[in-house]
């Protein structure tokens, strides 16, 4: 074999290898977020869902959790540190989770079913010495039927919740499972248990495929792979998180090369990012930009030939224009195709002469105009970009006779007059109000607004809706066991959602994000959430 | 002397207590919630009560004010509601951050604003002068985020020179006055020292006309004076109005920088209260608030003292 063809040979037979590095790859990404502070490393993070992505999903695991592989197929829930479970026949408020075993914390301790009841613990049992009130607001929220855990033996656990509640096991992706270990080991040298958490954040240890190795507060933490995963390693050796709240100052850090990924670019940097070579990304994400209405006494929305519309009257492909494109256009609060979707009968569409119709059947015409107000925010975290988007649909209402008045607040205070509900003094008689949300899971996503028992103050039945119909799909949907019956149930409450117009579904977001060139792997979801083990740099 | 200077430091007692209660007030009185630092929007109403308890929340207002100012007493400015951290170890660090900045920016001011002011002083009426005062007008004129927001897009993502944000390569934890560092100082700097340097122009312009009109000039020139030697007397009589100045807005940049430390994401105070305003972080705004108003009654009293050593003149009794 002459030397010529030895080389060739040898290079096709190192291609393979080749194509096979990234899993032993390689780089530093550092990563621009929206948020302010560097999301709490403690297990359960704040900063909202961008805090789970980037300090809760990548340092911890959690009994299940979501399926971040694919970009074409809506996220589902995937077997993570339990490998199964089931609803006990005789109890259904009972659950029964078989956990993997051989998995261990960073610091070395045994993942098992004494750590599962650590840390449903430390959240629910308020007599626990580890209990924290710190984390019981951003997970307590998240899994509200869940009481308390029993080990069954080492590697089983029981998950009692207060009704029978087939939701659970999406709900539980929101619970971080924390090292006891390292907690008792910190706890010793601290004063107290909040100091032991404080001391836990800066050196935490979960099971995640990263290990926090350096946390700067409000200024940087960095995050290692963990070699030693129970799971598919990360292509990426290293990641950066560098908070940057601000849309301009993120896009200026990209194109600078101070950063090599940031989250949500401002629509109107998005071509001068791409004319620099930089990645856009987007997809679906399960995140709501919609009008709730108000169904109080008095509320013109009470009538759903009115909600109807409304929902008819906005040119959506039009607000996508005025985007940039970063917006998916709704048709429910699921898209079409979601197991949850359940073909409803009204469509969600431009229809501008029917919409005037059916305002005129209702008794609103040029004589009688009808007048909305919506309680609205100038800013704030996932609002996208909610002065421009409501003053458009402000102009396609006007466009049917209908004038919109608007009550713009500071983010804060709509979040507190979100929780208030309609009647109460704070929403100052307005008909709606816009505030985004996650719909992730089906109560973030439909059983809080539609329960007449979600009213104000227990959750976000802003709009006091409250029909018998519903109330019994909810509880028929929570009593379903079987993934395929449950979404059955779910896609029926979904369909009779939308039917009714329970919402004015105005906009999705579709979670934009700028990369480097360099970034290679990356997957985005159609998920709130990403998988850093993917990505590197190349 | 000793007398004044005890009698300016308990005067800071009733400052610091009415910035603290005005702070606490405005917060109670800005609509939002607290809360909102510690549970989700979406946060079931019972667990927004209990949460609510277990911070202490739910107690009358002067209960919580008297509360977290016996804990100032003893000197615990208490913990962060969003982070759970002690307000002291989040502040120490933005307090040097934005004290670096402050300073930096509040020298390239005072060297500039001298400058400027000195010549146009000088040379009343010319060119220079209306240059000067054109420059010292544009600098109090220009808002200073926009000029931010254009020197990161001119020098930063244009011409690749200098860093858009963040306070070192690694954080300021591992600040060192090496040029790797220094560099990320630059333009939030240049951008906060615009003001100062224009205030600083017009005032030493003034004063600098005012003092070539008096009478001991004139007698200097008729001794045979240089024009170096009279510049001398002119700068020695001007210093103490040019310091107090300076002192000021180096108080000013101190709490001042929100908007600046925002757009080059300066891990300062201005980042901190930029936060704790958002996020209602109550015992953050408080504790930032009162450690700035604190140091900004010091520096006053710094100033008055450097004033005196400077003037006989002047005294403090």
């Amino acid at each position: 074999m002459g030397l010529r063809r030895y080389l060739l040979t040898a290079c096709l037979a190192a291609l393979p290898l080749m194509a096979a590095q990234p899993a032993a790859a390689q780089g530093t990404i550092r990563i621009g977020m929206t948020a302010a502070d560097i999301p709490l490393t403690n297990g359960q993070p704040d900063q909202g869902f961008e805090g789970n992505r980037f300090t809760g999903i990548p340092i911890f695991d959690s009994l299940t959790m979501w399926d971040l592989s694919s970009a074409e197929r809506p996220s589902t829930i995937l077997p993570g540190l339990a490998t199964e479970w089931r609803v006990d026949a005789n109890d259904r408020t009972r659950w029964i989770f078989t956990l993997r075993r051989g998995v261990r914390f960073h610091d070395g301790s045994e993942f098992n079913a004494d750590a599962v009841v650590w840390n449903v613990r430390k959240v629910l049992d308020r007599e626990a010495p580890h209990f924290d009130p710190r984390q019981v607001g951003v997970t307590a929220t998240r899994m509200p039927t869940l009481r308390r855990a029993e080990k069954i033996d080492d590697y089983t656990v029981a998950l009692i919740t207060a009704q029978p509640d087939s939701l659970l096991p999406i709900n539980l992706t929101n619970l971080f499972m924390a090292s006891p270990a390292q907690w008792d080991r910190l706890r010793a040298a601290a004063p107290d248990a909040q100091g032991a958490w404080n001391a836990f954040a800066r050196e935490p240890s979960g099971t995640g495929p990263f290990r926090l190795a350096r946390l700067v507060p409000r200024e940087r933490a960095e995050l290692v792979r963990n070699d030693a995963y129970w799971g598919e390693k990360a292509r990426a050796e290293r990641i950066v998180l560098l908070p940057i709240p601000e849309a301009n100052a993120r896009t200026a850090a990209l194109l600078s090369n101070q950063v090599d990924w940031i989250e949500a670019p401002a629509p109107d940097a998005i071509p001068q990012l791409r004319s620099r070579g930089m990645t856009i990304t987007s997809n679906a994400q399960p995140h709501v930009w919609p009008w709730q209405p108000c169904f109080a006494e008095g509320s013109p929305l009470r009538d759903v030939r009115v909600r109807r519309a409304i929902n008819l009257a906005i040119d959506r492909e039009g607000l996508r224009t005025l985007l940039g494109g970063m917006m998916a256009v709704p048709v429910g609060t699921v898209p079409q195709g979601h197991p949850w979707w359940g073909n409803p009968s009204f469509a969600i569409r431009t229809d501008k002469a029917e919409a005037r119709r059916l305002l005129a059947e209702a008794g609103y015409t040029a004589q009688r105009p009808l007048t909305l107000k919506v309680q609205i925010s100038a800013s704030g975290s996932g609002q996208m970009q909610p002065l421009p988007m409501n003053e458009y649909v402000q102009q396609q209402l006007r466009e049917v006779g209908v004038n919109v008045e608007f009550d713009v607040i500071e983010w804060n205070a709509l979040f507190t007059n979100w929780r208030n509900g309609c009647q109460h003094a704070s929403a100052r008689g307005v008909h709606a109000i816009n505030v985004s949300f996650a719909a992730m899971d089906p109560f973030f996503a439909m059983v809080r607004f539609w329960d007449s028992r979600m009213a104000p103050p227990v959750s976000n039945n802003w709009g006091h809706f409250s029909d018998p119909r519903f109330d019994a799909m909810i509880a028929e949907a929570r009593n379903a066991f079987e993934p395929a019956a449950r979404d059955a149930a779910l896609a029926r409450l979904h369909a009779a959602g939308v039917d009714e117009a329970l919402f004015i579904w105005i906009a999705h977001d579709v979670a934009p994000r700028a990369m480097s060139p360099r970034v290679r792997g990356y997957v985005q979801p159609q998920s709130w959430f990403v998988d850093l083990r993917l990505p590197y740099i190349q | 002397m000793f007398f004044y200077l005890i009698r300016r430091i308990l005067y800071a007692i009733p400052i610091a207590l009415a910035v603290g209660l005005f702070c606490f007030m405005l917060v109670q009185i800005a609509p939002g919630d607290p809360i909102n630092a510690i549970v989700p929007a979406d946060a079931p109403g019972d667990v927004v009560e209990q949460v609510r308890r277990d911070y202490g929340l739910d107690k009358p207002l002067p209960v919580q004010f008297g509360i977290w100012l016996a804990k100032v007493v003893q000197g615990d400015l208490g913990r962060s509601l969003a982070t759970g951290r002690t307000v002291w170890s989040d502040l120490s660090g933005a307090i040097s951050n934005t004290l670096l900045l402050a300073s930096v920016a509040s020298i390239l001011g005072f060297v500039l604003g001298c400058v400027l002011g000195g010549l146009a002083g000088t040379f009343r009426g010319s060119l220079i002068d209306r240059v000067a005062v054109g420059i010292a007008v544009a600098g109090v004129s220009v808002p200073h985020y926009w000029l931010g927001m254009v020197m990161v897009v001119l020098f930063s993502v244009q011409l690749n020179w200098l860093p858009a944000m963040g306070a070192g390569p690694g954080g300021s934890a591992d600040w060192v006055w090496n040029w790797e560092h220094m560099q990320h100082l630059v333009l939030p700097a240049v951008t906060l020292a615009v003001i100062p340097m224009g205030i600083v122009t017009r005032t030493v312009r003034g004063i600098i006309a005012e003092i070539m009109n008096q009478e001991f000039v004139t007698a200097l020139r008729g001794k045979g004076l240089t024009r170096a030697g009279i510049f001398i007397h002119v700068v020695k009589n001007a210093a103490p109005n040019a310091l107090a100045v300076i002192g000021l807005q180096l108080g000013y940049l101190m709490g001042g920088s929100i908007l600046v430390e925002t757009v080059f994401s300066w891990p300062g105070t201005g980042l901190l209260l930029n936060n704790a305003i958002f996020q209602r972080d109550l015992p953050v705004l408080q504790g930032t608030i009162l450690v700035l108003a604190m140091f900004f009654v010091g520096l006053n009293l710094l100033v008055d003292l450097v004033q005196t050593a400077l003037d006989p003149r002047i005294k403090r009794a």
